[in-house]
């Protein structure tokens, strides 16, 4: 290497604010290896990015670095009318987009005191299920692309296009959805929309026991996932962890259970949870929690009333009154929260966007402490992120 | 291993064959070299690290574990070359060599089994996570 | 004429450019066929067509592919150690060819016939391992070393149970000689060691499939750690080369295993050439479904089935072996 050669190394392999500010773990002893996990890295999921520490392959610290995709929804609300928001929340968790959807659309309906037909939360229901499936496959499909299985995320994929095309019948698109619409939804459904989903619900139900013979009960698989990042319930109460992540931990915790919105309480579905908290026990509740959506689905299509789909009441720009509203619905990765300050004017005074996402990752840097690389992308997997959520 | 007549290898060839084809994959990178394109930017040779600017060398000392793998492996390894030895003169050998081999693999299995007890097998070691972990608490 | 050529043939020179010229044409047009094969394998379990979009078929793919290896740029990374950097894909690639010369492809044809092929061939095999330390250690990249320090440990770790494995079969047969091995197995197909030995076909395969750093224990290259592992930093041609070398490690393990363990080119009518090479890509095809089939193990399961089981299994295996063949005859 000539001198010249060095200096440009030095400037180039000088690393950046975030490497240079890591505090190096106190336990480290001897030579350790800082390392980028992320942004452009397969097992991120996007442009996350982790900075640990290695001994050896043993990770002595993580320490996620966020902001890579960060859209400012949350500013973006105050700038906008509540009706012009409507789009930014399919863009917000791109993979549970209906649950967002939910969420904003019931946190106006709340602060304005807008009713909604029976037949458009039902509605609502039957899609928002079918939107929480075709998350939980894509997470199911890459997790294991995660643990070097390349071809389920194939078999999840051909599953959740027949979702998508349902799902495409009534809102017209196939990955951001904007559908719900405040007092109700955009369009009805349509009897074809129905027949789909019943061959869906029946189809997706006969997939369910071939994935589990053939993946679930894998020896491999089981001794990736079996006691790796064991996450205990205090643990994730600490941290407010939400979904199948607190559930897997042995929480039963569920929003639509705990805190009955819209009309779920008319259904009857189980709750799934997990004993150890390992990721084994969050893969078993998202693969148990779709057949509970299937119930879901199944029940709500058997009871779905006729009546109006949207409000005709609900003027074109609506104007909540002073005040301020919570609203918690439950997504694929966890509770989402939406709180809304108006000051009477056509546009929300603040807006918080409570991202489940958020919450979780911050486990990773507990959890993936001591473990090694390759457990530590088997939690990253398992804890289910989606970027774009937890930067909003 | 005696029953049959030795065939009579010169080496030669092996060697010419060997460098032959050293030279030939030495050729391909080289035509690579020539045919490819050529262009330079200032992260061009930046070394990749998921997309940023990588932090200090990757030259580092590393995990133990490696180098005791390493040993083991050369230890075994040996052994083995010991194994085949016996293999090849194992028809006039008889009984005896049988039964002397029995004990060296015995020996080894031994040794295996006592690597196995004291834990130089268990490659992700529990003990080294906890304390690690009680040593450093987030937060 | 045909004598004078046939003794022509018989000069080692002469032997050995003609087996040189064979066997590269072979592993070129192999490499390009199993890239065919292994994305339309890969298609298939997916349920998806795979390539089929240059040429008819997809057929023209894989050269599609290879010419843009051969016209992308060298990189070099900063601070890279050039010349072991340079040296590392030439021999990774150089040593598989070395492989074929003692391969028993049909009783007229072997590139070398010696008294210790498997020998050559086990110590040729183990010479990658060599390449993919130094790719790892030159590329001055963090999951490169990474890669690397993976690569060493499960590739020297798996030849001790190959090691055992192959020698039970030396001792079965007497001989080291790949030939001879094939001609043991002439008395029908329950002569084939795979029926008469069947755990050490099985250590065997799993073995090959480790040391050809397939999935499911592809962890040098584990995608999702390591993203490339090894050859994170290889471009162009350099990466062409190990890419060659891995396919062509795939076609000496499973040649060796069609020698060792299916009878090389014994087969039921016409045999010679033709059953080695179906044998061989019946293999080869075991090892994709492999690939495409199981999630990766992780590195202390890894390493802990071959020290904890296949090793003891391996060396229980030799010693039963040893005292069948001394009670037998």
């Amino acid at each position: 290497m000539t001198p010249s050669d060095n200096t440009t190394m030095q400037n180039i392999l000088s690393g950046d604010y975030y490497t240079n500010n890591f505090t190096l773990s106190p336990a480290a002893e001897g030579d350790t290896l800082v390392l980028n996990l992320g942004p452009q890295h397969p097992s991120t999921h996007g442009v996350l990015r982790v900075v640990v520490e290695l001994d050896g392959e043993y990770i002595l610290k993580a320490e996620p670095v966020l902001g890579y995709i960060h859209r400012m929804h949350e500013k973006m609300g105050e700038v906008k009318t509540y009706a012009q928001y409507l789009p930014n929340m399919g863009r917000v968790d791109y993979l549970h987009a209906l649950a967002w959807n939910w969420a904003y659309v019931a946190a106006v309906e709340k602060l304005a005191g807008v009713a909604v037909p029976l037949r458009a939360e039902y509605i609502r229901v039957i899609t928002c299920e079918l939107n929480r499936i075709s998350s939980h496959l894509l997470w199911w499909g890459a997790y294991l692309l995660d643990l070097g299985a390349f071809t389920p995320i194939l078999y999840a994929f051909a599953d959740r296009e027949k979702i998508m095309d349902i799902l495409q019948i009534v809102t017209g698109s196939r990955l951001t959805y904007c559908y719900y619409r405040f007092g109700g939804v955009s369009a009805d459904i349509t009897p074809d929309f129905i027949d789909m989903t019943r061959e869906f619900v029946g189809y997706m139900r006969d997939r369910l026991p071939m994935y589990k013979t053939f993946v679930t009960e894998n020896m491999i698989l089981r001794g990736r996932c079996v006691d790796i990042g064991v996450l205990s319930k205090e643990m994730a109460v600490r941290y407010g962890a939400t979904g199948p992540v607190l559930r897997g931990s042995g929480v039963a915790h569920d929003t639509r259970k705990i805190e009955p919105y819209s009309i779920y309480d008319r259904f009857d579905f189980d709750i799934p949870v997990g004993k150890n908290g390992d990721a084994m026990d969050r893969y078993d509740v998202r693969i148990a929690e779709i057949q509970e959506s299937l119930r879901i689905i199944e029940q709500a299509l058997a009871t779905l009333p006729a009546g109006d789909y949207l409000n005709p009441d609900v003027p074109e720009r609506i104007t909540p009154p002073k005040g301020e509203v919570y609203f918690a619905v439950e997504g694929a990765r966890g509770k989402i929260g939406i709180y809304i300050v108006s000051d009477g004017g056509i546009k929300p005074y603040r807006l918080k966007l409570r991202a489940p996402g958020f919450s979780n990752l911050h486990l990773f840097a507990e959890l993936s402490q001591g473990t090694i690389l390759a457990d530590a992308v088997s939690i990253l997997g398992s804890l289910d992120l989606v970027i774009p959520e937890i930067d909003r | 291993m005696t029953a049959q007549p030795p065939v009579d290898t010169p080496l030669w060839p092996l060697v010419l064959y060997c460098a032959i084809v050293m030279i030939l994959a030495a050729f391909i990178v080289i035509l690579s070299a020539f045919l490819g394109q050529r262009h330079r930017e200032r992260t061009t040779n930046e070394p990749y690290e998921s997309g940023i600017a990588p932090t200090g060398s990757a030259r580092i000392r590393f995990d133990i574990k490696f180098y005791l793998s390493a040993m083991f492996f050369v230890l075994f390894d040996l052994e083995a070359v010991f194994i085949f030895a016996w293999a090849d003169a194992a028809r006039p050998l008889g009984w005896t060599g049988y039964i002397e081999i029995l004990i060296f693999i015995a020996v080894l299995l031994l040794a295996l089994f006592y690597l196995w007890r004291v834990g130089a097998l268990d490659w992700r070691v529990e003990k080294h996570r906890r304390s690690k972990r009680q040593v450093t608490k987030v937060n | 004429m045909m004598s004078q050529l046939l003794s022509y043939l018989s000069l080692p020179l002469v032997h050995l450019i003609l087996s040189l010229v064979v066997i590269l044409a072979f592993l070129g047009v192999n490499g390009i066929v199993l890239i065919y094969v292994e994305r339309k394998v890969a298609g298939f379990i997916q349920r998806r067509p795979g390539p089929y979009e240059v040429g008819p078929w997809g057929l023209l793919q894989p050269l599609a592919d290879a010419l843009k290896l051969l016209s992308k740029q060298l990189v070099t990374p900063m601070g890279a150690d050039k010349i072991l950097f340079w040296a590392a894909p030439i021999l990774s690639f150089a040593p598989v060819v070395i492989c074929f010369m003692p391969m028993p492809v049909s009783p007229m044809f072997t590139g070398m016939e010696m008294n210790l092929g498997l020998i050559l061939i086990l110590a040729f095999t183990s010479l990658n391992v060599l390449a993919l330390c130094l790719a790892g250690w030159s590329s001055n990249n963090k999951y490169s070393l990474l890669g690397a320090a993976r690569a060493v440990s499960q590739s020297v770790a798996y030849e001790i149970p190959l090691l055992i494995t192959v020698l039970a079969i030396a001792f079965q047969t007497g001989s080291l000689n790949l030939s001879e091995i094939v001609a043991s197995q002439t008395k029908g197909i329950w002569s084939w060691n795979i029926f008469v030995q069947p755990i050490a076909f099985i250590i065997y395969i799993i073995a090959v499939t480790a040391e050809t750093n397939r999935a499911p224990f592809d962890l040098p290259e584990a995608e999702s750690e390591l993203t490339a592992g090894f050859h994170t930093e290889y471009a162009g041609m350099h990466f062409g080369l190990f890419f060659l070398a891995e396919y062509s490690y795939m076609i000496v393990v499973c040649a060796v295993a069609t020698v060792l363990f299916l009878g090389g080119w014994h087969g039921p009518f016409l045999s010679g050439p033709f059953w080695f090479i179906l044998k061989t890509y019946a293999l080869i095809l075991v090892l994709m479904w492999f690939r495409w089939t199981f999630p990766r193990v992780r590195f202390d399961q890894l390493l802990n089935i071959c020290w904890k089981w296949l090793i003891p299994l391996s060396l229980i295996n030799l010693v039963l072996t040893a005292l069948l063949v001394k009670i037998v005859r």
